[in-house]
């Protein structure tokens, strides 16, 4: 991020603290709490079903985007740091998926 | 000679200074990409278990008011449902709020992230107080959402007062009993296996945020000894950082999971 106020610090520069810059910051935690409440919305008006489901896991990785982007500063990392979270990820939420659907057909055959 | 050009031509290519030291792969310090290499191993331990429980939720009935029954009840054959579970709050025997308590942890975590996030922040700084002052906050937020975990547990374990009725077939003979809440033999919510997850998911979890709050509080000593100052860089408080939002995150997962679905 071009406008935080990262310094290395191996000079060991000896100047006054600058002033904080939190607006991002904050910012992220209304969004986190908006969607949270949110979630509690869709849980107490909507019947259980695949749709409510899938609401649910989306606004999950919204949360999960804006925390690991932002609070992990992952968004502002090099694209191969990136990537390198990422593509673990991916496979594990598909191996997610596909033991959801397993245990579907568990039930089936019971 | 075609071998020469070759060589002159690959030295062009071949970057010296890269190899020279003090350069850091993917612009990240070693303590911050062990730190990265550690949560995603720490990922895919988080993934089994929800995975086991994703496997498992979907092999057991969900429970249908046509079948089961218009009024929700806990029983072993199917699946309960959360929001009747989990609506019990502390200092308020028997009024029925679903998911309330489950929901203050959740935010009582996330706002435990923010000031953790600023401390990293105010790290870069490089601004004493600041750092002292959100990682004090910080680990009240831990210890807030660990003694909320502890009182979620022991409702969990000692149940409702009514209890709940279960037959069993026992060596050929139906045998009625109750079950007053759950351990990992017996559960009156529902089948066994959602007490056992429930214990080994937001216990693992638990554990997480138990070392993640000891070393919340290593950090703030060592900054407030003056030692990252001396040092001049308060990148601990970052990789701590990490790791604490790390289990923020996981919590965020195993709400949507465990509470929500």
């Amino acid at each position: 991020m071009a406008n935080t106020p990262y310094t290395d610090n191996h000079g060991g520069t000896d100047v006054a603290p600058p002033p904080a810059n939190t607006k991002i910051i904050w910012r992220t935690f209304i969004i986190l709490c908006i969607i949270t409440g949110f979630e509690f919305l869709i849980a107490f008006t909507m019947h259980a079903g695949p749709l409510r489901v899938a609401i649910f896991v989306g606004m999950t990785i919204i949360k999960a985007f804006y925390i690991v982007g932002e609070f992990m500063h992952l968004k502002h990392e090099v694209k191969s740091l990136i990537w390198f979270i990422m593509l673990p990820v991916i496979f594990v939420m598909w191996l997610l998926l596909a033991l959801m659907y397993e245990g579907g057909s568990i039930f089936q055959l019971r | 000679m075609a071998a020469t050009a070759a060589t002159t031509d690959e030295s062009v290519v071949f970057d010296k200074k890269a190899w020279m030291g003090g350069v850091e792969p993917m612009n990240a310090s070693y303590g911050k990409l062990m730190m990265w290499f550690f949560l995603i191993s720490d990922t895919f331990t988080f993934s089994a278990l929800l995975v086991t429980y994703g496997l498992i939720r979907y092999s057991y009935p969900a429970y249908s008011p046509e079948i089961h029954g218009a009024v929700f009840h806990f029983s072993n054959i199917y699946w309960p449902i959360p929001d009747h579970v989990f609506n019990a709050l502390p200092f308020l025997h028997g009024l029925n709020a679903p998911l309330i308590f489950v929901g203050l942890m959740t935010f009582i975590l996330i706002f435990s992230s923010v000031t953790m996030v600023l401390a990293v922040e105010a790290g870069h700084r490089r601004d004493r107080q600041d750092v002292e002052k959100y990682m004090l906050w910080t680990i009240l937020g831990g210890f807030a959402f660990l003694s909320s975990q502890a009182w979620e547990w022991s409702h969990f374990i000692h149940g409702t007062e009514e209890g709940s009725t279960i037959r069993e077939l026992v060596a050929g003979q139906w045998t009625q009993h109750t079950i007053f809440g759950a351990n990992l033999a017996e559960n009156q919510y529902g089948p066994p296996a959602f007490a056992d997850l429930f214990f080994f998911i937001t216990g693992f979890h638990g554990t997480h945020v138990f070392s993640g709050v000891l070393l919340n509080i290593l950090i703030f000593y060592r900054t407030s000894t003056g030692m990252y100052e001396r040092r001049g860089s308060y990148e601990m408080v970052e990789k701590v950082g990490l790791y604490w939002h790390f289990v923020d995150l996981v919590w965020v997962f195993v709400f949507t999971f465990f509470y929500l679905v």
